[in-house]
């Protein structure tokens, strides 16, 4: 009933939507983020990405030294629709990349880690205490590179460590990202939880594989790879729902987001922000700013001045 | 089904012609790759090997492209030693291409930078007035020469090999013998692939005399579709918003001519 009348004198006094979320203490003024591992290598990019509407940009998941990645192929594009990749992670390391973003002023930048013990992820938050930073998204959940990543993520005691070390190396918020690994991602969530997490990043891509018929061999070099794009929404959707209806935490949902209608979809069951990579390559750049209107045509027509006015509207009885 | 071009097609190497000793053209039957515009590219998959990123080239028969490499690293000598009979997947094209202007052109292409310069030459008109330069190190390394005769039979045109120690034709880099010919005569567009030191200095010649340039890019590759950023200059990714690239916009680029990348991501310098 409130809603509704809420709904109604929105309508009235024409609010002007506000495309500006928060996830737990990060403000961003738009809930459109570029996920981690895509064209996040320059400085240059991630300003064109901030103008194209991004909100945020998170970095490729940085290492404590640089990492060439598998050889190609390292992406396989899936007949009907999405992808699967294994780039290996590659990245210039987080020194070399610390002192690449230092001159950044204007952009939203969340650097993503991706290690093996506690001290890795505490030697690299070092390396940026000269950068403006936003948040860091510790990677739980790359699928396709050893010791790493899911590795991590399904070891519940290395979590809790991790996770546990990197909040008393900085105030900075931090962000679990979080996948489908033979632990149950509930658990992972969990344990991220009880140990200082800030928010949740859910999903990261899922494991698969493509192979060619005619020469009869796995495509990608490293044969498996991650899954990503519009075949995965539907899961990464189920995964926010549960996530929020099982926790206080705050989520930025992640997976086959292409359209508002998607972006909408991932706030509805309980995340207050998204990323996006998969959709970059089909659609490039233009994606971001075509989602940003379509929310906002969207919260206009339904009445609502903020992202956090349909957060978890999914849920209702 | 309409074919979708991200995903690979495989197609067997019908003939190979050795250019030089270290470069080769492997030719296939395919005619969407047949009909591509001069500057864009495919994404070649070498079976067990590795993939990378490849000018498409023209072919005399119809319906039939290939790929002219040279042997270089581990995916180009891969590529290098295919056989005929054997088979590759291909995906693309990608990428944007070079714009086709219309008077006196002036094309200038180093080693495989040729590729998109011969596609170019198909798409003249016969009023065009085309000068041509190919620039090598030596004579050995001289290729594409009879065929920009052949293709530019028609046009009143100039074929001019330079190489940089005088084994053949003129004496010296190529970039010198560019900035002598914009110096004396005014191009009405002057296009350029080869080494990015070549691509840098043609550039220059030509824009800071008010010429049009363009110049297509190389970079290090793995998806060639805008996700992973490999190939980025500066703010411009080499797959989705070149290859081609004018010099006006180039000359802004604080990273051509200067850095590039490599596999991990690291900058460095030219």
């Amino acid at each position: 009933m409130n809603q509704l009348l809420y709904s109604k004198l929105g309508s009235l006094i024409k609010v002007e939507p506000s495309l500006a979320t928060s996830i737990g203490q990060i403000q961003l003024d738009r809930p459109v983020m570029l996920a981690s591992g895509i064209l996040g290598i320059s400085l240059d990019v991630f300003n064109r990405l901030y103008r194209s509407g991004a909100g945020a940009v998170v970095t490729k998941s940085l290492s404590k030294e640089p990492w060439e990645g598998y050889p190609n192929p390292t992406i396989f594009s899936v007949k009907g629709d999405g992808w699967i990749n294994a780039v290996g992670l590659s990245n210039p390391g987080a020194p070399n990349f610390a002192k690449m973003i230092q001159p950044n002023q204007d952009v939203p930048i969340i650097v993503s880690l991706v290690g093996s013990i506690p001290e890795e992820f505490e030697m690299m938050i070092k390396e940026f205490k000269n950068c403006k930073v936003v948040a860091y998204e510790l990677n739980l959940s790359c699928p396709h590179v050893a010791k790493v990543g899911l590795e991590v993520g399904d070891d519940p005691e290395l979590v809790k460590k991790i996770v546990t070390t990197v909040k008393n190396t900085t105030n900075i918020p931090v962000i679990a990202k979080v996948g489908l690994g033979t632990t149950h991602y509930l658990n992972t969530v969990s344990t991220a939880i009880d140990s200082g997490i800030d928010a949740i990043t859910a999903i990261n891509t899922v494991r698969a594989m493509a192979i060619d018929v005619e020469t009869q061999r796995p495509i990608l070099s490293n044969k498996f790879g991650g899954l990503s794009g519009s075949p995965i929404k539907p899961i990464a959707l189920r995964c926010v729902y549960e996530i929020s209806s099982k926790y206080d935490i705050p989520i930025i949902g992640c997976g086959g987001i292409s359209t508002w209608e998607d972006a909408v979809e991932f706030f509805l069951a309980g995340s207050s922000a998204i990323q996006l990579g998969s959709a970059v390559g089909d659609n490039w750049v233009n994606v971001f700013d075509e989602i940003n209107k379509g929310i906002l045509q969207y919260m206009k027509r339904k009445g609502y001045s903020k992202i956090t006015d349909m957060v978890g509207l999914a849920k209702k009885s | 089904m309409q074919r979708n071009h991200n995903h690979p097609t495989i197609v067997t190497i019908e003939k190979i012609i050795d250019e030089t000793p270290t470069v080769r053209t492997l030719v296939f039957s395919d005619e969407i790759m047949s009909n591509v515009l001069p500057g864009q590219f495919a994404m070649v998959w070498i079976p067990g090997i590795n993939e990378l990123p490849m000018s498409i080239m023209i072919s005399k028969e119809s319906g039939k492209a290939a790929f002219t490499v040279r042997k270089h690293g581990s995916a180009s000598t891969g590529l290098f030693n295919i056989k005929v009979g054997e088979q590759i997947g291909i995906r693309g094209p990608y990428g944007n291409s070079f714009d086709i202007k219309e008077g006196k052109l002036l094309l200038v292409g180093g080693g495989t930078g040729l590729v998109p310069m011969m596609r170019l030459l198909t798409f003249v008109k016969p009023t065009d007035d085309v000068t041509i330069l190919i620039g090598a190190q030596s004579k050995g390394e001289v290729f594409f020469e009879d065929l920009a005769n052949s293709l530019l039979e028609n046009n009143p045109h100039q074929v001019i090999v330079s190489t940089d120690d005088g084994s053949y034709g003129e004496k010296g880099f190529v970039t010198d013998l560019v900035e002598k010919l914009v110096s004396e005569t005014h191009f009405d567009a002057v296009y350029v692939c080869g080494p990015e030191i070549m691509m840098y200095k043609t550039v220059q010649s030509a824009h800071s005399r008010g010429m049009f340039v363009q110049a297509s890019l190389e970079r290090m590759m793995k998806c060639g579709v805008g996700i992973c950023g490999s190939c980025c200059v500066g703010e411009d990714l080499v797959c989705r918003d070149g290859t081609v690239f004018d010099g006006q916009h180039l000359s802004s680029n604080k990273e051509f001519g200067h850095f590039h990348r490599n596999k991990a991501g690291v900058l460095e310098n030219y």
